[in-house]
């Protein structure tokens, strides 16, 4: 696990570099960091690899919210069930079970804010475990994947220093 | 006006130069720093902001804030140092001012000071300003730049009066550990020499922790010890480093810092509490960070058979292209852009040598390696 921890550090600050690059970086060689990459994949650790946008600075409109969705469990249906539901639907981004005052954070992408807004309507808020939404729509994003928003390169370091 | 003549005869560090050269181009990556690219952890900076908005704007006491002196003396117990924070330790403002008054409360004119070199560019010019003599030692690349008593004897170091010691080393990126360190404890111990130990990147060091030659039998009432927060917590602008010692020591320099600074900055000294109260985490953080462009500088210079020993500490590796050092530099710089400090800067024994410092992002440090390797190429 301890090869496998180190490539997962590297790849979790940025997924796109080589395994030739991350065996500098680790002090592995390159079949190891290939061997760890396929073990984290093959264990489920690893999910999948994806960019960072900032849609804001794309010419697509790209509406993103955060929805509430509080549920009512029966006897029959748990959290698994309805998550499972509200998983299968391309327009949920992410999906969280949350502690609080509600249970599920659903991360919703869409095009328009009528098309957000008529998917909680006509596919989330109708299923019968369901008591409430509320949808929060994202603003502004400073930061994302852990990446700051902003105009790069702020080093104000003295070039040559000693 | 008339100047001085001790200031006139003070050379203009050649580090000016490669300064000046870079920052007449705007496409430059610079290896050339000398400082974290980190900011400061957060919880030390809130920690400065809060202290200025409860108006904590006064002098500190000379010795600077028993609290942050308590802290830092908790703090070296990691490194088995143990100091008096009444009377053992002094904060000062940066490192800097530690190893100036360090040489002032130390050395006598005419007395000798001996200096490893390749090493950082402040103690000859501190030593020169006290009024000492400097005594250079070369530590060789085949030794991986430790200083060893053979070449401490080489150099006529019997008779120094004081020896600066550096490891982690700027620029070299060599430490030291804990057997070479006793070799050169036993050298100072029969010659009666002193000690001044920048041990300033001590929280520097991949896998294995840092050794002070403090620690050694009979060393630590011979040892000045000079640590800061520039280096391991980022704040360099902070200007905040301290000194540690035997009671007369810290004393006489104390003394000195009372007439000459008064204190060191207080806000930073509140920055500081934080820093070694709760930003260990971070620290960690930055080390493995630093660890692992460390991995990926030293294994490109060696595909791309550029000759470099396996930095062990601070953030600096130290390869050696062969040639004249300022030259390669001067042309790397004009040709691909890419600003690193000759060695020579550092003393004779970094001729040949480059400081490449890896305190920059893993992105800027593979465009800078991608350069140098095409520079190469076009040599050859
Ligand atoms: C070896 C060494 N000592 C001291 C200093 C100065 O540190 P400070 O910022 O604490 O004055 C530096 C800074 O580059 C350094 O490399």
């Amino acid at each position: 696990m301890n090869d496998e921890r180190e490539v997962l550090d590297v790849l979790t600050t940025n997924a796109r570099e080589s395994a030739a690059d991350i065996a500098a970086q680790t002090g592995l060689d390159e079949e190891a960091v290939e061997a760890a990459i396929a073990s984290l994949e093959r264990e489920g650790i690893v999910h999948g690899y994806q960019a960072v946008v900032d849609w804001d600075r794309t010419d697509e409109e790209k509406v993103r919210a955060v929805v509430e969705v509080n549920v009512e469990l029966d006897r029959e249906t748990g959290y698994e069930e309805i998550a499972d539901r509200i998983a299968k639907f391309p327009a949920t981004h992410a999906l969280h079970l949350v502690s609080g005052d509600y249970d599920f954070a659903v991360e919703v992408e869409g095009a328009s804010m009528q098309d957000v807004s008529r998917f909680i309507s006509e596919q989330v808020a109708p299923m019968p475990e369901v008591t409430q939404t509320v949808t929060h729509y994202i603003m502004e994003t400073y930061k994302d994947g852990g990446i700051r928003f902003e105009d790069g390169d702020d080093d104000d370091r003295l070039s040559v220093s000693p | 006006m008339r100047l001085s003549e001790r200031a006139r005869d003070l050379p203009e560090s050649g580090i000016r130069k490669f300064f000046e050269l870079a920052e007449a181009r705007d496409d430059v990556i610079s290896l050339g720093v000398g400082e974290p690219d980190f900011s400061a952890p957060w919880a030390a900076r809130t920690a400065a902001i809060d202290s200025l908005e409860r108006g904590r704007t006064s002098y500190t006491a000379n010795r600077g804030m028993l609290e942050l002196r308590e802290a830092i003396a908790d703090h070296h117990r990691r490194y088995d140092q143990v100091y008096d924070p009444e009377s053992e330790i002094v904060v000062t403002t940066g490192a800097s001012e530690a190893v100036d008054l360090a040489f002032r409360a130390l050395v006598d004119p005419g007395d000798t000071v001996a200096i490893h070199e390749p090493a950082y560019i402040s103690y000859g010019p501190g030593v020169d300003l006290a009024g000492g003599e400097r005594l250079p030692v070369r530590t060789r690349a085949e030794d991986d730049f430790v200083l060893t008593p053979e070449v401490l004897s080489e150099a006529g170091a019997e008779d120094a009066d004081l020896l600066v010691l550096c490891y982690p080393n700027n620029p070299t990126g060599a430490t030291m550990d804990a057997d070479e360190l006793a070799d050169v404890a036993a050298f100072c111990r029969e010659h009666d020499i002193r000690v001044i130990a920048d041990e300033i990147y001590a929280a520097l060091t991949y896998g294995s922790d840092h050794d002070s030659i403090a620690t050694q039998p009979g060393m630590r009432e011979r040892t000045v010890v000079i640590n800061g927060f520039s280096k391991a917590y980022a704040m360099t602008g902070l200007r905040l480093g301290y000194a540690m010692g035997p009671a007369e020591a810290i004393d006489a320099m104390n003394r000195i810092h009372q007439y000459t600074m008064l204190s060191a900055p207080t806000t930073a000294q509140y920055a500081a509490i934080e820093a070694l109260r709760s930003c260990d985490d971070e620290v960690t953080e930055m080390v493995k960070e630093y660890d692992r462009r460390r991995n990926y500088v030293h294994s490109r210079f060696r595909e791309m058979g550029l000759d470099c020993f396996e930095p062990k500490g601070a953030f600096y590796a130290f390869p050696q292209p062969g040639g004249d050092d300022e030259q390669f530099a001067e042309d790397l710089l004009e040709e691909q852009g890419v600003a690193v400090v000759p060695g020579s800067v550092f003393g004779e024994g970094g001729a040949g040598h480059l400081r490449v410092s890896y305190a920059t992002s893993m992105r800027e440090l593979k465009a800078a390696t991608d350069r140098i390797e095409a520079f190469l190429a076009d040599r050859d």
